[in-house]
């Protein structure tokens, strides 16, 4: 079904897609639209990761092992930050990363 | 069927961080997220998809969902973000995107190793999983489970309610 | 043997130098210093008494050391091969080199002014500490004196026997400072604290003078050693010899400016206003630095460049005997109308100087042409010891009577018999009455300044007469005149004060009738001198008639005195305001330097300096205030330095890199 999409094409998605979740990263305030951009980021390490794979080592799974763990470890990290997050609010009543400076000069 | 997800996931992840209201952001992430499954659907990693759509799309954006109930007013409208701030990650990130796509379309791939069979079914990939030889997976499956083990318990300890 | 024996069998030996070992006199050096260091810290703990014996014991060895080296260098040590005596290193060390070619050592040179000087300067500091024993008895800081003297002897004979240039520009500012410790004594006296600032003050700004002359002298010549400079072929007759200002040469202005240091030092006019004022000190410093020794090292200075200021610049020697002609009469007008004791006496020294100024000035070079370098040293030595004697009696009688003005004394030789005799040897010294030492010294003097100019020789009688009429009028002022009712009757002084004036008379007597000429000469070639008659009659007569009519004014209380003062008018309220000369150094100080030179320095030192320093710290004060908002503890801004960072490395390597 992917025949004739080469692979560049699947590159370049993942490329816009990892940028568009950098410029997310750091323009959101919210902390929680920024947790999403990271998501965004991770996801499309996992397209190029899979795009290589299916497309030049076809009778090898290594790239799908790797997207598989990358998923297990996005989840663990999404939990902590929401864990920290729910921290902060509670302090702070406020989850404005523009607000969380304290370590300034 | 290709351009539709990649259409799908670029404009969607454009919009996931350019929404102004909290809820509809997350709505679009799920979206993405789904549209990625589809891709791996496209290329025939089943299994892989299966994952990406029930830890993904159920998992994650779930969480997400609930801690954006739990912190902010939903109803409200988030700020637009300042100029000052807006232009100079705009330029940082074109910039990069625009280097990634240029080096990327210079660059010769290889041609594929194509031989031997294409069998992803999930035989091979339980196989895999638990085996000790060359592209076994046994130590990293552990070491997973141990970091899944240990996020749990830090993720309770941090959100626990402090009895002061 | 008699020196003719030696001096022939000299000549058939060739090239024989000193071999008599003379290395020992850095030892005359060492022990003043070394009294100096100890006294200094440790006299605390001891009486202080102990601190006197101390510094008097390493006196008395010094002297005694002096004596011994005279006696050897004069009577013992061959001549050398021309028959003149000679002139050596006794000891040398190198102790900086400034360039390959151009070094300051410190040493120990003997000649025959040296070994005179060691005398002089060892006899009278001895006589002076033992009299110091009597007189600051009972003085808080009578440990801190002796330190101090002994630091100054040190300084002196430093001086004195300086191998070269700048060892005595060494020591000379050690005597400066030596000086000032000395004067400045009773420091909790604000006058004394002035006068001491005064005395290093001038003194301090003569020397820039004489460092300016030995710079200049030193550069055309490339050395700083007397030997080679003052030696047969000094690089100093042919160096610098064109002409660069105002029709002198190089030479020559270096010669006037060293010479301007030598009369700071001596106290000649116009740089003569720390003297009087010096008189803030106790007594014996009076007598020793004031009288003796220091302000005798502008004569000296000259007197050891003396070849070349004859060869090489003879202009400026005829500064040196203007200077020192005019210097004389100025300050012996001036003591006429004086009324404190020591300012007479201070007033007589500067005269008495100039008298040596003049006689250097009026020497020619070798043999009898060189009386007037021989008179000069005479005079010095001779006035050394009368000079002292007057000081030190005149500390006695201050000491008995508690003050210091002529006009509260009168008939004091009733009280103080041995004071009266030794000052009245001593005056009639000064006064060249023979057979006193003073007449034998100033004779010279006056024959050659016959010889070389008629004007000042006359200048110089009239000073003559002039030193007779006030030294007298001090005498019978004090010891004669009107008897006052004391509040407790004078006494005389202890034995340890009147020792040292009896021994000093007998110097006083005895000194003139040493033949100096057969030591002393310019080009250090004995040879011999006769009394001229012709000379010393009129001298005496005018000492004499200057006695007589002090005798007349002053003996009895009687208002001529104060009746030729009012006649000569405004000339004598001049002369008893010393001439106005410290109100025109006031007003040139304060009115013009303060105002115009040293306002705007400190303005400029305040606002530019001061500002471009504050400016660099406000720079970098407000450079580090911008640079600090990097640190914002903003997580997205941290973001987005690194996600640019990145970019920006993965372009640069990527494409600029490997193109």
């Amino acid at each position: 079904m992917f025949e004739g999409v080469p692979l560049t094409w699947f590159l370049i998605t993942g490329t816009i897609m990892f940028f568009v979740g950098i410029y997310g990263f750091l323009v959101r305030k919210n902390l929680i639209t920024i947790l999403m951009s990271t998501e965004l980021i991770l996801n499309s390490v996992n397209i190029n990761f899979v795009a290589f794979n299916k497309i030049l080592y076809p009778d090898h799974l290594e790239g799908m092992f790797f997207s598989i763990f990358i998923i297990a470890v996005a989840a663990a990290e999404a939990s902590v930050a929401i864990a920290i997050i729910i921290n902060i609010y509670r302090r702070l009543v406020d989850i404005n990363v523009e607000k969380m400076n304290e370590m300034k000069y | 069927m290709f351009a539709i997800f990649s259409a799908v996931i670029i404009i969607f992840s454009i919009m996931t961080v350019t929404s102004r209201r909290i809820l509809r952001s997350a709505t679009y992430l799920l979206f993405v997220l789904v549209a990625t499954g589809g891709m791996y659907f496209l290329l025939r990693f089943n299994f892989l998809a299966a994952i990406q759509l029930t830890l993904y799309a159920g998992g994650i954006v779930v969480l997400i969902i609930f801690s954006i109930l739990l912190t902010s007013h939903i109803a409200e409208k988030l700020e637009a973000p300042s100029l000052k701030k807006t232009i100079p990650a705009f330029l940082a990130a074109a910039g990069g995107a625009l280097i990634t796509i240029a080096t990327i379309l210079q660059y010769n791939f290889p041609a594929a190793v194509a031989s031997g069979s294409e069998r992803t079914d999930i035989r091979v990939i339980a196989r895999s999983l638990i085996s000790t030889e060359k592209f076994g997976y046994a130590l990293p499956f552990e070491v997973i489970s141990i970091l899944l083990l240990a996020a749990m318990v830090g993720a309770i300890i941090l959100a626990k309610k402090r009895k002061d | 043997m008699t020196r003719d024996e030696i001096v022939n069998r000299k000549s058939k030996i060739v090239n024989s130098y000193y071999m008599i070992d003379f290395s020992y006199t850095v030892w005359i050096l060492l022990i003043p210093l070394i009294m100096f260091v100890v006294v200094g810290l440790f006299g605390n703990r001891f009486k202080p008494l102990v601190s006197g014996i101390a510094g008097t014991a390493g006196l008395f060895v010094m002297w005694i050391l002096s004596l011994v080296t005279a006696y050897k260098y004069f009577f013992v040590l061959e001549k050398a091969a021309d028959g003149t005596f000679q002139k050596f290193l006794a000891f040398n060390m190198r102790w900086l080199n400034l360039t390959d070619t151009l070094h300051i050592d410190i040493g120990v040179l003997l000649d025959p002014i040296s070994i005179m000087m060691l005398l002089v300067i060892t006899t009278v500091s001895f006589m002076v500490h033992v009299y110091s024993i009597g007189y600051m008895d009972g003085e808080k800081g009578f440990m801190r004196f002796f330190a101090t003297l002994s630091l100054f002897s040190f300084s002196m004979l430093g001086l004195v026997v300086a191998t070269n240039i700048f060892q005595m520009y060494i020591f000379w500012e050690l005597v400066g400072v030596s000086s000032y410790l000395l004067i400045g004594f009773y420091y909790t006296r604000d006058s004394a604290v002035s006068a001491s600032k005064k005395a290093f003050i001038v003194t301090r700004f003569a020397d820039l003078g004489f460092l300016i002359g030995i710079l200049m002298l030193s550069f055309s010549t490339g050395t700083f050693d007397f030997l080679t400079l003052t030696g047969a072929n000094s690089p100093a007759f042919t160096a610098g010899s064109g002409v660069v200002f105002l029709g002198l040469s190089t030479m020559t202005w270096s010669m006037i400016f060293i010479f301007m240091g030598g009369a700071g030092k001596s106290a000649m006019f116009p740089l003569h206003i720390w003297l009087p004022d010096a008189m803030e000190g106790p007594t014996p410093v009076s007598a020793l630095i004031h009288a003796a020794t220091m302000v005798v090292a502008g004569v000296y200075l000259v007197a050891r460049l003396f070849p070349i200021y004859i060869f090489a610049a003879p202009v400026a020697l005829d500064v040196v005997m203007y200077v020192g002609a005019f210097s004389s009469i100025f300050a012996a007008i001036i003591a006429c109308t004086q009324f404190d004791i020591k300012r007479v006496l201070a007033y007589s020294t500067m005269s008495q100087i100039g008298l040596m100024m003049f006689a250097l000035g009026v020497s020619g070079y070798g043999g009898h042409e060189g009386l007037g370098y021989m008179a000069s040293m005479f005079h010095l030595f001779t006035h050394a010891f009368f000079k002292s004697l007057l000081f030190l009696g005149a500390g006695a009688i201050i000491h008995a009577v508690h003050s210091n003005v002529m006009n509260e004394m009168g008939g004091l030789r009733k009280y103080l018999p041995i004071t009266h005799a030794t000052f009245l040897i001593a005056c009639l010294a000064i006064a060249g009455v023979p057979p006193l030492s003073g007449f034998f010294s100033k004779d010279e003097i006056l024959a050659a300044g016959h010889e070389r100019s008629l004007m000042l020789y006359w200048v110089e009688m009239i000073v003559s007469g002039l030193t007779a009429f006030y030294m007298f009028r001090l005498y019978f002022s004090v010891f004669w005149g009107h008897d006052r009712h004391y509040h407790h009757t004078p006494h005389e002084a202890s034995k340890l004060m009147t020792i040292p004036l009896m021994l000093l008379s007998v110097g006083a007597l005895l000194a003139g009738l040493i033949p100096f000429s057969m030591f002393v000469s310019s080009d250090r070639m004995p040879f011999h001198t006769e009394l001229e008659l012709g000379i010393a009659i009129p001298a005496v007569l005018v000492g004499l008639a200057g006695i007589i009519t002090a005798m007349l004014f002053y003996r009895k209380e009687t208002n001529l005195p104060e009746k030729i003062y009012n006649a000569l008018g405004g000339f004598s309220t001049a002369a008893y305001h010393k001439f106005y000369i410290d109100e025109v150094y006031l007003f040139i100080t304060k009115r013009i330097i303060f105002n115009y030179v040293s306002r705007p320095i400190a303005w400029f030192d305040r606002h530019v300096v001061d500002g471009a320093m504050n400016g660099i710290s406000y720079v970098t004060n407000e450079a580090s205030d911008r640079i600090k908002r990097f640190q914002s503890g903003q997580l997205q801004q941290y973001a987005l330095v690194f996600v640019s960072g990145v970019v920006l490395l993965t372009l640069l390597f990527t494409y600029l890199m490997t193109n």
